[in-house]
């Protein structure tokens, strides 16, 4: 969507040699910037690291702990579980969501839509809500007697009902589809909009080959989909790991920590049980899983070397 | 199969997916608009009619007259900070010539993945090594500075791609420099681009949540989602007041939304690093 491979190749020529301008003064434009950027952005990212390596409890002095904190993501069956809840929850938050914009897509290539800005709108509205309102409404939606208990009921699958969040093997399904419900209409609306611009010629050259809907989404809409897909992928990962809000208010990672995830850990950690070194080590391991899950994404999605 | 059957299934699945999208939300307007005696919650539609006062309510008991003026406060330092200085970095990167400026705009794009959980820990110990946490400076600087990435990285492909080489030219060989070329002419020619920083910028700072609870534990100071956070922690058992509370909070973001949803859609779907 945003992709410009182009404009590396021809940086324009006059720009060179700007005329009566000295080069330097582009520091001058970047100084009040790349000022606060670095003193509270990538200071506190290097602290971070810093912090990854001692035991402090935040108060008393801190003591070097070696490898210790990045040791017990491995070894600490809490912060195991923890990451493995992330990961689980990836599937809710973006493969789910991917699959489902994927399959609308298909069905949408083949017909014009109107009022199509109207869909838009609505399936792209729960992204613009906050987190914390998206966690009250669903916490009430899931309630013992909310909404979807009541529907189950009044449809008579009420041996159904349970309390979606305290339950212990439910709550990380039940907060994994208010991802799901907060991410679809993101990928809809990204494929909806890249399907348009699929050559026409491409589907009607499928047609004449005698490719069945199924072979026409092999063979055109989804190559011609990469670009959206990478982006889809790669939003609603990140989305997807940095999630505290909606732990936060909905679980608080319980019952027990049957839906804590490292976002969540680090908060508890540092301010709530005193464990800052700890906390910081889940943080920067959280930075690596991103990073590398998004470098991931755009290699295996879109072939491209990094 | 005939177009008119792939036109019934393409409608039928745009409506059930916008139904499922829109259920939470009026779900959560009508239990706002309930009745706080009944212990109905959801679609039930109160027979004395809506209860208006449940808005009036949230607002006096959730003291969130004095939360939406501290988000207000924040929103517009951080929104106006971010689209200064991005504006000025983005500039530099995409028009202007020096060495390493590369390397430097790469340094702003890492901001974009980095999450806030990496930050947050020594950002709270800094900051309150300071004196400045329970102050709004503690809101608005780390804001500031996570919104910075995605400003420069935004205004940078408008000052590359979308600002006409011909007219910078034009205005150079008039005697412009650069400080003229960029606030006289680039700046009023940007304002779409501008415009959209401004509401993604708005959206994020509106509903940032983390930053605010780590940094503020007085009263004085707390945010909407942070009051809203409190006020469940309160009132739980209250759904009405609650659901009026989060309706409150989201209203504005929302009209904003359907005032300028292209907006919205363009900035957060290019939030993704292409380079």
């Amino acid at each position: 969507m945003t992709r410009r491979r182009g404009h590396r190749t021809h940086p324009g020529r006059y720009r060179r040699r700007a005329p009566g301008e000295p080069r330097a003064v582009g520091y001058l434009y970047i100084l009040p910037a790349l000022a606060l950027y670095t003193a509270f952005l990538l200071y506190p990212f290097g602290q971070s690291v810093w912090l990854s390596f001692l035991h402090w409890d935040g108060l008393t002095r801190a003591t070097p702990a070696g490898l210790d904190n990045y040791r017990d993501l491995v070894t600490d069956p809490g912060l195991r579980a923890s990451f493995g809840h992330a990961l689980l929850l990836l599937v809710f938050y973006s493969a789910l969501p991917v699959a489902i914009g994927l399959l609308l897509a298909a069905v949408l290539a083949r017909t014009r839509v109107r009022g199509m800005a109207f869909f838009r709108t609505v399936l792209f509205l729960p992204q613009v809500l906050a987190l914390i309102v998206v966690g009250v409404a669903w916490r009430s939606i899931l309630a013992p007697d909310g909404l979807l208990n009541d529907t189950l009921r009044a449809v008579g699958l009420g041996s159904l009902a349970r309390p979606w969040l305290g339950d212990y093997d439910w709550a990380l399904p039940a907060v994994g589809l208010v991802g799901t419900w907060v991410g679809t209409g993101l990928c809809m609306v990204l494929f909806l909009a890249g399907v348009q611009r699929i050559p026409r010629e491409l589907y009607e050259a499928a047609r004449v080959d005698g490719a069945g809907p199924v072979r026409e989404f092999r063979t055109v809409t989804l190559p011609g989909l990469r670009p959206q897909i990478a982006v889809a992928l790669t939003l609603t990962i990140v989305a997807g790991l940095r999630n505290f809000d909606l732990i936060y208010i909905t679980t608080a990672g319980g019952p027990g920590n049957a839906t804590s995830v490292p976002a969540y850990e680090v908060y508890h950690r540092a301010f709530e049980t005193n464990q800052v070194g700890s906390a910081a080590a889940i943080g920067v391991a959280l930075t690596v899983v991103i990073l590398t899950l998004t470098v991931a994404v755009s290699r295996l999605v879109e072939g491209r070397r990094p | 199969m005939s177009a008119r059957l792939d036109r019934a299934v393409t409608y039928g699945i745009l409506t059930v997916f916008a139904a499922v999208s829109l259920t939470p939300v009026i779900g959560i307007l009508s239990t706002a608009l309930g009745s706080r005696d009944s212990l109905d919650t959801g679609f039930s539609v109160p027979e004395d009619g809506p209860h208006w006062s449940n808005f009036a309510d949230a607002w006096s008991r959730g003291h969130f007259g004095t939360y939406l003026a501290n988000s207000v406060l924040v929103a517009v330092a951080v929104v106006a900070a971010t689209t200064v200085l991005s504006i000025l970095a983005a500039y530099a990167f995409g028009v202007l010539r020096f060495p390493g400026s590369n390397a430097l705009f790469h340094l702003f794009v890492i901001g974009l993945a980095l999450p806030q959980e990496a930050l947050v820990v020594p950002l709270y110990f800094d900051l309150r090594h300071a004196g400045l946490t329970d102050t709004y400076w503690a809101l608005i600087l780390p804001q500031t500075a996570q919104s910075l990435a995605f400003g420069v990285f935004w205004m940078r492909t408008y000052f590359r791609n979308g600002a006409p080489r011909a007219v910078i030219e034009a205005a150079r060989l008039d005697g412009a420099g650069s400080w003229t070329t960029l606030w006289r002419v680039l700046v009023p020619m940007g304002r779409p681009a501008i415009s959209t920083m401004v509401v993604i910028t708005f959206m994020w700072t509106w509903n940032e949540f983390l930053m605010a609870l780590v940094m503020v534990s007085d009263e004085e100071h707390r945010t909407v989602p942070l009051g809203l956070a409190f006020f469940q922690g309160q009132h739980s058992a209250d759904t009405p007041l609650l659901a009026a509370a989060a309706v409150l909070i989201a209203l504005p973001v929302v009209v904003v939304y359907l005032a300028l949803q292209r907006r919205f859609i363009a900035g957060m779907l290019s939030g993704s690093v292409k380079e």
